[in-house]
């Protein structure tokens, strides 16, 4: 059995606590690095150990850090993204939630490691628990001297602040979050140049999800070889994954990266719902490409997923059982990317406004002949012309959909009404 | 504290007062329920910035309201996990016992009804927020039992208002 990581402390009473999180090993981590490394020696540590993003694009973090300037009058920044909002998501929050403390280690370590002295957590603004939790961490990391200045007697100071967004999926891209924590409308940046040249207030900034936070302080414990000897080479380490949907026992299960989705839906989140037969699955939410039932043997990885059209995203997996109507899950998905769309560019903002309309007609059975290759028409006009990834994401989940369970949309325009109703 | 000095606080956070204007309309509205355009106002004029810079931020982003609200907004979460789990039939039930369309409030101010996009708690599918609190694994009877609770919270509340009005010596 796979003893939990990142978890190991979120059922332990009061785990939340520094008292808590200490007597576990909390901030031995940080300790080490400023007892023992430099702050480059910290970035070779986190390439080593091959950890790459959490947050859904997979890139790998190390690599990430050391396009940071090494000289430059400006002050650095490192930006967590808390704004968890992909659809089918909720690894971040119970981590906030159960131990906060493990996240601001993780800041403090990489934050030491890019030469950082301010931290900014964007959190989502719904999460009101998570607030409070992590604003008692700070507190008390404060109270401690493992946040301030001269921490643990070295010459490494360093703050963290909490920004509470106000609802809006597109701060998970990290340049629209950008714009947001400078007080504009979250629209994404053109790019280069790159966040770690000029990122917030024109500074040299990292942006990093709070599990790939979360991960720094035990690869700097345990060593970069132990993370790297878990799961998969090229996309290895422990991993969270959320599961949701139609499935017995949804939840948060921490798991080898790589771990086949079917062992992932079948054994640990115990399968369909009685009498059900389980039909699809998305594996890293919405954004995500729809996986039908016989593609479940894929791993569960950045590279497994994507050679399987599809990706790991954030890693929530949504169950659809054979009660499910797909051209219903696709509706309600693009009407969620039109919803967030953040109206900076055409092919997002009009592009999806058109897919919604006739993908509710074809639910509705009022399809016509011809919007089938219609929508994929709208998905060519999305796919690639976009400013950022939200259209890619909805093109690719359209098709996905209209690719394996192209007979269901027919049914639907074909008897002029849902199958499932 | 005052909402100014609120603000002020908060502000303190940020090299450049904009960045603030979102945490101020936070705390803005944690004070007066909603962001109407007086509001909007003082929130420029405290931190010194443009007021078209917070009139567009109060516009874009869905958790600031520049209309009222109900005294209990209910938030249902009808994105695809909680939809898996029923969350439609929910809406329906709650459309029916409160009397209002989504997106309406009822007549006595008590209940504004949405639906908002992921909550981020899937686990708990079907999945409500209600101010600040999160209830999950959502039936029909427990919403019920949750309204019956809330309007036994505001009872409490109008009363103890209504208690501390009174001459004291009573």
């Amino acid at each position: 059995m796979f003893e939990p990581v990142l978890l190991k402390n979120i059922d332990v009473p009061d785990g939340h606590l520094l008292s808590t999180y200490a007597a576990g090993g909390g901030y031995q981590a940080l300790a080490k690095v400023l007892r023992e490394h430099t702050p480059d020696e910290v970035v070779d540590t986190v390439k080593q150990s091959n950890l790459r993003g959490r947050g859904g694009a997979g890139f790998p973090t190390g690599m990430k850090w050391s396009f940071v300037p090494k000289r430059t009058d400006r002050p650095r920044y490192l930006c967590c993204n808390a704004d968890e909002g992909e659809p089918g998501t909720f690894k971040d929050r119970i981590l906030m939630e159960r131990d906060p403390h493990q996240l601001i280690e993780g800041l403090a370590v990489s934050a030491y490691a890019i030469g950082a002295e301010t931290a900014y957590v964007y959190i989502r603004g719904e999460y009101v628990t998570a607030i409070r939790r992590l604003e008692q961490a700070i507190a008390e990391a404060h109270a401690k001297g493992y946040l301030g200045t001269h921490i643990l007697g070295s010459d490494f100071n360093f703050a963290i602040h909490i920004h509470c967004g106000a609802g809006a999926y597109i701060c998970g891209e990290e340049t629209a979050m950008l714009e947001s924590l400078e007080g504009k409308r979250a629209q994404p940046r053109l790019k280069p140049p790159f966040p770690a040249v000029a990122g917030l207030y024109a500074s040299p900034t990292v942006i990093n999800n709070v599990e790939t936070l979360a991960c720094v302080p035990h690869i700097v414990v345990r060593g970069p070889e132990w993370f790297a000897g878990i799961g998969p080479d090229k996309s290895p380490g422990p991993k969270l994954y959320c599961l949701s949907g139609r499935v017995r026992k949804p939840g948060l299960y921490e798991l080898p990266m790589g771990i086949p989705l079917r062992e992932l839906v079948e054994e640990h989140a115990g399968g369909p719902l009685p009498g059900r037969k389980i039909k699809a699955v998305i594996p890293g939410g919405v954004s995500a490409p729809v996986i039908p039932e016989h593609g479940l043997e894929v791993g569960m990885d950045f590279d497994s997923l994507a050679a399987a059209g599809s990706m790991l995203g954030s890693a929530g997996v949504i169950v659809i059982d054979d009660s499910t109507c797909m051209v219903k899950v696709a509706t309600r998905i693009i009407e969620f990317f039109h919803h967030e769309s953040c109206g900076k560019c055409t092919p997002c903002r009009e592009g999806l406004n058109w897919v919604v309309k006739v993908l509710r007609r074809i639910e509705a059975g009022q399809g016509v002949p011809g919007d089938l290759e219609q929508l994929e028409m709208l998905c060519k006009g999305i796919f690639g012309n976009t400013f950022c990834a939200l259209g890619d994401g909805a093109a690719m989940g359209l098709r996905a959909a209209l690719t394996h369970f192209r007979d269901e949309f027919v049914a639907h325009i074909e008897d002029q009404r849902c199958p499932f109703h | 504290m005052s909402m100014r000095e609120k603000i002020e606080e908060a502000a303190a956070r940020y090299p450049d007062q904009r960045s603030a204007i979102m945490p101020a309309l936070l705390i803005a509205q944690r004070q007066h329920g909603h962001l109407p355009g007086a509001v909007l106002e003082e929130v420029a004029d405290i931190l010194g910035v443009e007021r078209i810079w917070v009139y567009e931020l109060a516009t874009f982003y869905t958790l600031f309201h520049t209309e009222p609200v109900g005294r209990f907004h209910l938030q249902l979460c009808d994105n695809v996990s909680c939809m898996l789990c029923g969350s439609e039939d929910l809406l329906t039930h709650l459309e029916t016992v409160l009397g209002i369309m989504k997106g309406d409030t009822t007549p006595d101010g008590l209940f504004t009804l949405s639906t908002v996009e992921c909550l981020g708690a899937c686990e708990m599918a079907p999945v409500m927020q209600v101010g600040d609190d999160y209830h999950g694994n959502l039936d029909v009877a427990r919403i019920d039992a949750l309204l019956d609770s809330l309007r036994a919270t505001e009872g409490q509340r109008s009363s103890v208002e209504h208690a501390s009005m009174r001459p004291t010596g009573e």
